[in-house]
């Protein structure tokens, strides 16, 4: 008899004094013993609450209207208060999304993993934290022996996302419920923590729901998927299936806006004019600079670039690595503390008050959260005459035809205009946040992360939007995202950041391909692909690398990755790396040089299957 | 140590504060149109005699001079002698300030507890009647003046019921006797503030039951009682704390109006009477110990969320 039983599952959300709207409907499904089943979908697909029924559990306003959901035989809609606190933790366990979120942090690490087990007398204290330092172990924990005796802000996210699938294991549960465990790590995170789980999933033999909007990374652990949309299933096989042959046409899409795109832009032929943006040995971060000239906490250190007119420069990086800071030292936002800037070949003062109306009007920034960045008092033609009124003091009719022309830009209907932001869709918010943008008439948008909190399927036609406005508008953008696909989908050039410094800057097409810097390698050698058994592939050195902690900025000039480098030699540790231009294109900070990296990366890449890229 | 960095900040800052406060007491006490010579001559009265007193009371000197002279006495215990009675400044105030002391004592022993217990319910049966009732009821109190309550109370209670004295003297020989006299001045402080402290109570519980971590310890199994004692109020005692501190003192001003609607012998109402006599002296010490408790209170809350918050306690 199967673990799981669903059938008929509905879920209704109580609005304020409305009817109760559905959340999820006609969900019926099951899972056997040892299996691992994922639910995938975009944000309001349903798959976190329909892992949650699984533990007889609906959020705040929302109820299970009907349906069974049967564990081992139980039905648990029916279950009191009591049976549910037995089941819950115990014979069902949970891995939330933010472990950082998800741990009290005024307890000890410790305290809470094994509280589980203490709170129902199942064990003595001293055997559960031996117990608990086993499964620290196993899961790759650092220090799995005191680990345990820190709170919450003193491990990192990706040590945290393992701390809590131990505490889901303390009890040997029956079944756990994966919610999202690895979206809010870093990529180079990731792999490792994703590693850990299928390990510990397989050896115990745990049946599991794995809940995620990643393909890539579902494909790694689960044997079979439920695709979901909008609170229905839209297809159910095994994932073999799905992902060679789906039949659904919504699974189709997904497929699509996850596999990789092509370039959409030409290379820019090289022109001897010069560049729009010239940033060079730029200095940034916080505090008060001392007198030997330095930053207490400097978030960029050394960066030049230059973004010609019409292109797009992309810069990649995990969170921490200054990405965003540079974004706001080019817009002015926070003054850089060294190095010069200049917009078409004039000196670009580092203040916003220090630059004049035509300056600020040709540099516009657009923000990651379009739900912080759009005022929720205005409507949307408000927020977009703003800018009108402000770099052109266009006239209230002109405004109105500017808005209308705007909006068209960005492919949103006319009905919107009177709209406030909360009335919007993310996606349709974030056009509304790059159209305010494009009021202005700029000769270069800094984009920080503009896809990021959107669904795959948004966040692709948002990309195309821009490739657009790049050919009719002769836009240059600087496009900031830790997503290498997004990035080299868009950009020419791509520059590569990590700790605040450069390691790698070159042609989109030829980034990512060796020879290249070593924390480039292991960026692209981290990113799952859409085919079951890339996770296997991956050898142990990378993983070792990926299990070093990212380093934060600092005030010492030598290679930020030196810690994580496999191919680390003494010079590394004291002198800072110099700037080699390698023959691909490409301009890399590294003390090797371009035969020493083609050989060492060359050689892995023949040890490890080579990746098959769908067609 | 960052923590103690922190804590010694605070300490040092509320220091600094009191003696800016001192200096605004000084000042604002000198401003207070005549001096105690009026009070103590009378109107009519030659300009030499007010010379002379004005003199010995050393009210001639210049203003610094006189503030330097007063602070020093207050650093040393000494915040100098009445000019009605004669008498030192720290014998008047020592028997009032017992009798305030304990008459908030006795407030907060029945407030704060209580307002915890609603707090802490209401919040957890968050909508439900209980929480609707009370927090009407809570709302309504805070909006009642403090002399409206006791005004009425005393009415009620006092004159046509008889249960229990219109006046309340400090003292609590036996049991009855401290019902007597306390039980009206007590509940009327009560209302205001543990209507107050318990609705912010409420308010600091539900920010921290709405979290994730408080969602995933429901769903670790964890019972009602053992999630909030466990799990939430520690990370709400910073904010509970402060309620806490900020409404007790707050009851300062609701003291000195229960004071002088009971004719209570307490610091409040010697400061009521020092204001009418113009006798500065007594009115500086007054107010300079309600401003130095204000302060003590909010330093106290300050170190309990800095100590509450492992962030801070442990790095």
């Amino acid at each position: 008899m199967a673990l799981v039983e669903v059938s008929g599952l509905h879920v209704t959300a109580q609005g304020d004094g409305g009817a109760p709207t559905d959340i999820v409907r006609d969900i019926g499904f099951s899972i056997e013993r040892s299996e691992v089943l994922a639910l995938i979908g975009e944000s309001g697909s349903g798959k976190t609450t329909i892992a949650l029924t699984l533990l007889g559990y609906a959020r705040r306003g929302c109820r299970i209207a009907g349906g069974s959901v049967r564990i081992g035989g139980e039905e648990v809609t029916a279950m009191s208060p009591v049976e549910l606190s037995q089941l819950r933790g115990r014979r069902v366990a949970y891995v939330a999304q933010s472990a950082a979120a998800a741990f009290n942090p005024s307890l000890r690490l410790m305290d809470q993993v094994t509280e589980g087990v203490r709170m129902r007398g199942l064990m003595p204290r001293a055997a559960a934290e031996a117990k608990a330092r086993d499964i620290f172990r196993a899961l790759a924990l650092p220090d799995p022996d005191s680990i345990g005796a820190r709170y919450p802000h003193q491990v990192s996210g990706g040590q945290l996302q393992r701390l809590m699938a131990a505490m889901a294991l303390m009890t040997d549960p029956e079944l756990v419920i994966f919610d999202e465990p690895t979206t809010a790590l870093d990529v180079t995170t990731q792999v490792e923590v994703l590693r850990a789980f299928r390990e510990a999933v397989r050896e115990r033999h745990t049946t599991a729901v794995y809940v995620s909007h990643d393909l890539a990374v579902v494909a790694q652990i689960a044997d079979r998927i439920i695709v979901l949309r909008d609170g229905a299933m839209r297809e159910v096989g095994p994932t073999g299936q799905i992902l060679a042959a789906p039949a659904d046409s919504y699974t189709k899409s997904l497929l699509a806006a996850a596999a990789p795109r092509p370039q959409q832009s030409p290379p820019q032929p090289e022109t001897a004019e010069a560049p729009l943006l010239e940033v060079n040995g730029l200095i940034a971060g916080y505090g008060r600079i001392d007198r030997q000239g330095r930053l207490p906490m400097p978030v960029l250190r050394d960066i030049s670039l230059e973004i010609r007119a019409g292109s797009a420069l992309g810069i990649i990086g995990e969170s921490g690595s200054g990405k965003s800071t540079l974004a706001r030292v080019i817009a002015g936002l926070l003054p850089a503390a060294a190095g010069t800037m200049k917009l078409d070949g004039v000196a670009l003062a580092p203040t916003l008050e220090a630059r004049g109306l035509e300056e600020l009007r040709r540099i516009q920034i657009v923000f990651q959260a379009a739900d912080t960045a759009l005022n929720p008092a205005h409507s949307v033609e408000h927020i977009l005459s703003r800018p009108l009124a402000f770099y052109h003091r266009l006239s209230r009719g002109e405004q109105r035809r500017r808005v209308r022309r705007l909006l068209d830009l960005v492919k949103l209907p006319m009905a919107l205009l009177d709209r406030l932001p909360s009335e919007l869709s993310g996606g349709q918010k974030q056009r509304v946040n790059l159209a305010r943008a494009l009021a202005a008439e700029p000769a270069l948008i800094l984009c920080d992360e503009v896809t990021s909190s959107l669904d795959t399927v948004v966040g692709a036609a948002i990309l195309e939007l821009l490739a657009e406005l790049r050919r009719e508008l002769g836009l240059a953008l600087m496009f900031i995202s830790h997503d290498l696909a997004t990035v080299r989908a868009v950009c020419d050039e791509v520059m590569i950041l990590y700790a605040g410094q450069m390691m790698e800057r070159g042609p989109g097409g030829v980034v990512m391909q060796a020879p290249q810097h070593p924390y480039a390698d292991l960026l692209a050698s981290s990113i799952p692909e859409l085919r079951p058994g890339w996770l296997d592939g991956i050898d142990a050195t990378r993983l070792a690398e990926a299990r070093g902690e990212p380093a934060r900025p600092s005030q010492s000039d030598r290679c930020a990755f030196v810690a994580r480098c496999p191919v680390r030699a003494g010079s590394c540790e004291t002198e800072p790396p110099p700037l080699r231009r390698f023959a691909k294109g490409s301009d890399v900070h590294c003390h090797r040089t371009e035969q020493e990296l083609l050989a060492q990366q060359s050689s892995r890449t023949s040890a490890v299957i080579v990746p098959l890229r769908r067609a | 140590m960052l923590m103690l960095g922190m804590i010694a900040r605070r300490v040092l800052g509320g220091l600094l504060t009191l003696l800016i406060v001192s200096v605004i007491v000084f000042v604002g006490t000198n401003i207070l149109p005549g001096d105690a010579t009026e009070a103590i001559l009378g109107q009519s009265v030659s300009p030499e005699a007010v010379a002379g007193l004005r003199k010995a009371l050393g009210l001639d000197l210049p203003a610094h001079e006189r503030y330097l002279r007063w602070l020093a006495g207050l650093l040393s215990g000494d915040p100098g002698v009445s000019l009605i009675n004669r008498l030192p400044v720290a014998q008047l105030i020592g028997p009032r300030l017992a009798n305030s002391l304990l008459l908030t004592a006795l407030t907060a022993a029945v407030a704060v507890p209580l307002a915890l217990l609603i707090g802490i319910t209401t919040a957890i049966w968050r909508g439900s009647l209980y929480d609707r009732v009370a927090n009407v009821t809570a709302v309504s109190l805070v909006a009642v003046p403090e002399f409206l309550l006791a005004t009425v109370g005393v009415m009620l209670f006092a004159v046509q019921l008889h249960w229990v004295s219109a006046l309340a003297k400090p003292s609590i020989g036996s049991f009855t006797e401290a019902l007597q006299n306390f039980t009206l001045p007590v509940l009327t402080l009560c209302f205001a503030v543990t209507a107050q402290m318990a609705r912010m109570t409420r308010a600091a519980l539900l920010g921290v039951l709405d979290s994730s971590y408080i969602e995933m310890a429901r769903l670790k199994g964890v019972r009602p009682a053992r999630l909030v004692l466990r799990h939430a109020l520690r990370n709400a005692a910073g904010p509970i704390v402060n309620a806490v501190a900020l409404n007790l003192s707050s009851l300062l001003g609701g003291v000195i109006i229960v004071e002088v609607i009971f004719s209570y012998p307490g610091l409040a109402k010697l400061a009521v009477d020092a204001v009418e006599t113009r006798d500065m002296p007594l009115v500086q010490a007054c107010a300079m110990i309600f401003c130095a408790t204000f302060m003590l209170l909010v330093l106290v809350a300050d170190i309990c969320s800095i100590l509450s918050n492992p962030r801070l306690r442990a790095r």
